[in-house]
């Protein structure tokens, strides 16, 4: 292929300015050459007969004329075993490899091969003579717990007759199984098991979408009773600073029940990334007694990282997942935070002296959000089964106001919405989900009609406490402040859920549907009392019995125990 | 070959521009002006026209000042021997001292793979029961100080400092106060800390540019002490006034705002300094305790919501007090599951029923009678703020936990505090 070159000229921050001599494609990949190095960016303006390069690394030390290479290839992932368990930059560079590589920093200018060049047990599934198209099966090998299936790449336009395939063996990644002819052109294609594809642009091979219907249960009984996500579907979680959107995510991350987990840490802590990277090999997944790391990929374009390569972060980590579950899998996808890569966007969007919107993001920014949360979606693929991509994008909104564009843009596309706030976060109630002000259009694991009869109690209670300051709790009737006492004792003891302890930490369906109908017996039954000092006795003792049983294991015989006080306690006093 | 060039085009603000070839962006440059040499350096390149921002500010600079470019960024000289010293923000000697020149480093270095990062663990000791107990300092950690002005957050950063077991201090100035300076020489002179220390002041009178250049240049050094094995502990205070000047220069060059006059990239300013702080894996560790003060007590002001967004947390200095809302240490959970067991579960019920006394506060001062249980939270509430909110309160963990059981046991019934029975059973006094 013929060589495409430029040269710089000019500078600003990292936007670099080019001039060319044969054509140059919009977001196609160029290099520019500075100290010996190659710094990646993508042509994302072209005018009047020069363009514009975003530059994914720092621009220090870049002077006019230094030399640019254009490569008519757009930013593109490689996609193949061995992705997971891996650590990857924005850009798909491994970070480990990069480590023994450049000691302790990210030396600008490395790029090197995602995935490692090892050997894998490959099963054929197609013969001699098929004929088959982008995304059809080829063979199989077993990444981990997981059947990972070779396919044909994604970009083989048109129908393809295998001419010669590899038998069942050990060959390497970089190895050409299978060799194919277009049935029209009679172009010839030698195929390995990895191929790229840009990250930009969806997978589409499947047959169809679904409606995303199955409960994905997080173990997190706020969220999989009265806020649930579906097998599918998109949610967001936004909240000020330190009301523990991150802590929620890792527990989501631990605890859902999916295959693969990617985790997309876009614009935010490291210390958050080395939480996952110590912590994760260590734990075991308890669905399939392997380390949880084995389940999951790690995207992370940390603050301190170069800016423009954040933006790219999320589309290299949903492009991941769009090719897992092109294999049946269903996938999840936490993107923490999505605000910082808008902010990424504006930051270009200023340089590039676009006319702001509004708090100066760019006019644009709502079509992206919500073309990104689109690439979520079950899909039934060709060969009947089923796969799906869940998205969960946290927001950071300035001043945790969610008037913001990034959060209102956001709730516009998404199907649930999980409002962290400050007052229960400062007041220690986690997850700080708020009750009341959030909302999910998908199906939960309990009953429907409880469930809403839950809410309304919440509601109520809300009201009798609003009333309480003002008219003082002498002010209200004792069935007032009964229902009041209710409402806290769902807060306290369902909604509010200790991520640390091993027993609450994680809490199954099954014990979600187990616990929530001794509890809606207990919010639904009609007590007497004489005064409001026995209603707050009774249910301090109440709530103390069921916090107990929250550190008890399952059905366990303490468990049972605590359950039979609660039954005895609330006969007691019954109407 | 320097060449030298006598024809500036354009002054403002504080960026000049003039035509030159073969300059790199980021390089930094001497100015002979009507005051005596200064440094700049490259914002920006267009074609041949080359842009600066003069650190000294443009005052004296005429248009036939002669500029020379020196063919590297902006560098720091970093030895032992900075130790004990005191520099501005151009990183020349403010005491008299003799200027280093050797061993430079650049500023603003790139940034740590995270897998060469270990996870924050070991617990800084503060002998204040609201940082020890309920927010803990864990090294490595970034955290602001969130306070009005007026309110003695340097005495805070100061002790803490020098109650901290770390090897090498770094004090990042901004827009200080004579007087505050004056204040921190002083308090780490007679605590003998200064022989560990290097000082990086830039004070409210010298040029706004100066201000921008302290975090990176002790950040820098710091992060060089840490790689040599050092703990260093950095303090910037305030960073409010690295941000405001950050705005002044994005102004003056016209760039499009965001939010209040900020520009856009302020998160990712502010970010790559904070995000220095590190525990590598093979060396060292960087902890940073910056101070921010915010502007009306606006929490979410444009510089301490994007701050909060970075930090591992935040101190809110308010009334002379650490206040437990708002306040927030991330990193304590790495910590505090090894310090005692009724550490964490202690920590929440105090702070539980402190929220629940502010509500109880809250109704008696509009007149509402009070019930038993606000009687109880209005007595829990008084001790708490005395024995263990006070900032001259200065003991041990282990000992402000103990005084927290003493506390609860004088005010509640067993099962009023939520508690798990267990540790009722093992602590309750």
């Amino acid at each position: 292929m013929e060589e495409k070159r430029g040269k710089v000229i000019g500078v600003n921050a990292n936007l670099v300015k080019a001039s060319f001599e044969s054509a140059v494609e919009k977001n196609e990949i160029a290099y520019i050459a500075v100290d010996g190095g190659k710094l990646k960016g993508e042509v994302i303006r072209i005018n009047n007969g020069t363009c514009d390069i975003q530059v994914y690394e720092m621009t220090v030390g870049i002077k006019v004329g230094d030399d640019v290479e254009f490569s008519s290839q757009l930013l593109s992932v490689d996609l193949g075993p061995g992705l997971l368990g891996q650590i990857f930059d924005g850009l798909q560079n491994p970070l480990p490899s990069l480590a023994k590589e450049c000691g302790n920093f990210l030396k600008r200018g490395v790029y090197l091969n995602a995935l490692p060049d090892s050997m894998w047990e490959f099963k054929r599934i197609a013969a001699v003579g098929d004929v088959l198209e982008a995304g059809d099966r080829l063979g199989s090998v077993k990444e981990g717990i997981f059947t990972h299936y070779i396919m044909v790449p994604f970009d083989l336009m048109g129908k393809w007759k295998v001419s010669s395939i590899r038998d069942d063996g050990e060959y390497r990644l970089s190895d050409a199984i299978c060799s194919v002819e277009n049935a029209v052109t009679g172009e010839k294609r030698n195929l390995t098991m990895v191929f790229s594809w840009p990250v930009k642009r969806a997978i589409t091979n499947y047959e169809r979408r679904l409606a995303p219907k199955d409960t994905l249960v997080t173990q997190i009984r706020i969220i999989d009773t009265f806020l649930p996500v579906a097998k599918g579907g998109t949610y967001c979680t936004p909240g000020p600073f330190g009301a523990g959107k991150t802590v929620l995510q890792h527990m989501t991350s631990k605890n859902a029940d999916v295959d693969i987990v990617i985790i997309a840490a876009c614009g935010e802590r490291a210390g958050e990334v080395v939480e996952i990277l110590k912590e994760f090999p260590e734990l075991i997944d308890p669905r399939t007694g392997k380390s949880l790391m084995e389940r999951t990929i790690i995207v992370c374009n940390t603050s301190s990282m170069p800016v423009a390569a954040r933006e790219a972060s999320v589309y290299t980590a949903v492009t991941m997942a769009e090719y897992y579950r092109q294999m049946g899998l269903h996938v999840l996808l936490l993107a923490d935070s999505t605000s910082r890569w808008a902010q990424a966007m504006r930051e270009m969007s200023g340089r590039l002296e676009e006319i702001p919107g509004d708090e100066a993001f760019p006019a644009y920014l709502e079509s992206l959000i919500a073309s990104f949360y689109e690439r979520a979606g079950i899909v039934r693929l060709k060969d009947g089964s089923v796969g799906s991509v869940t998205i969960g994008g946290t927001v950071s909104p300035a001043g945790g106001n969610f008037d913001e564009p990034v959060t209102q843009a956001t709730l516009k596309v998404v199907g649930a919405f999980h409002g962290l706030s400050r007052e229960r976060s400062d007041a220690r109630k986690y997850p700080a989900i708020h009750p009341l002000d959030s909302w999910s259009k998908y199906k939960g694991v309990i009953d429907e009609l409880k469930v809403s009869e839950a809410r309304r109690l919440l509601f109520q209670g809300n009201d009798v406490n609003q009333m309480m300051k003002v008219v003082g709790e002498e002010g209200v009737s004792i069935e007032d402040y009964c229902i009041y006492q209710k409402s806290e004792l769902l807060d306290s003891v369902y909604l509010q859920q200790n991520s640390f302890d091993p027993m609450d930490g994680a809490v199954s369906a099954e014990r979600q549907n187990h616990v929530f109908d001794i509890l809606f017996s207990c919010l639904t039954a009609d007590f007497s009392f004489a005064d409001k000092k026995e209603v707050r006795s009774f249910f301090n003792e109440l709530r103390q019995l069921f916090l107990d049983q929250n550190n008890r294991e399952f059905k366990s015989e303490e468990f049972m125990r605590l359950e039979e006080e609660i039954r005895q306690l609330v006969k007691a006093r019954l109407a | 070959m320097q060449k030298v060039y006598s024809k500036i085009d354009s002054i403002v603000g504080n960026v000049i521009t003039l035509k030159a070839s073969g300059v790199k962006s980021g390089e930094l440059a001497v100015i002979e002006g009507k005051f005596g040499k200064g440094y700049a350096s490259v914002i920006k390149l267009d074609g041949e026209n080359v842009s600066l921002q003069v650190f000294q500010g443009t005052q004296g600079v005429s248009t036939d000042s002669q500029v020379r470019f020196t063919g590297f960024p902006m560098r720091v000289s970093y030895s032992s021997s900075l130790l004990g010293r005191v520099f501005n923000g151009s990183g020349e000697p403010r005491d008299n001292g003799p200027a280093l020149a050797d061993n430079l480093i650049e500023l603003q270095g790139p940034a740590v793979n995270p897998v060469k990062r270990v996870l924050a663990n070991k617990m800084i000791r503060t002998g204040i029961p609201m940082i020890d107990v309920f927010n803990t300092l864990v090294e490595s950690q970034k955290i602001p100080i969130f306070s009005i002005s007026g309110e003695p957050y340097n005495d805070l950063l100061a002790r803490i400092a020098m109650q901290a077991e770390v090897d090498v201090i770094v004090l990042g100035g901004m827009g200080l106060k004579y007087d505050d300076y004056l204040f921190f020489r002083d308090a780490l002179e007679k605590s003998g800390a200064i022989s560990r220390t290097v000082m990086f002041v830039h004070t409210a009178a010298d040029p706004t540019v100066e201000c921008t250049m302290i975090p990176d240049l002790s950040l820098a050094v710091a992060e060089n002490f840490a790689l040599e094995g050092k703990r260093v502990l950095v303090l910037l205070t305030d960073m409010t006034n690295f941000a405001d000047s950050l705005k002044e220069i994005a102004i003056t060059m016209e760039q499009v705002p965001s939010n209040r006059g900020y520009p856009g990239d302020l998160y990712s300013s502010l970010a790559s300094r904070y995000e220095k702080a590190v525990d590598f894996a093979e060396a060292g560790s960087v902890t940073i305790l910056a101070v921010t003060t915010m502007p009306g007590d606006d929490v979410t002001h444009p510089i301490p919501d994007n701050t909060g967004y970075i930090t591992e947390g935040q101190f809110y200095l308010k009334n002379g007090r650490i206040e437990p809302f708002g306040s927030l240490s991330r990193l304590k959970q790495n910590v505090n599951k090894d310090t005692r067991n009724d550490h964490r579960a202690l920590m929440d019920c105090l702070i539980k029923l402190y929220s629940q006394y502010k509500d109880s506060l809250e109704k008696k001062s509009m007149g509402f009678s009070m019930s038993d249980w606000d009687q109880k939270l209005l007595k829990y509430g008084a001790l708490f703020e005395k024995e263990l909110m006070d900032l001259s309160v200065n003991i041990p963990l282990e000992a402000a936990l103990d005084k927290g059981w003493r506390i609860l046991s004088d005010c509640f019934e067993k099962n009023e505090t939520g508690l798990k029975t267990d540790l009722i059973n093992e602590y309750w006094r």
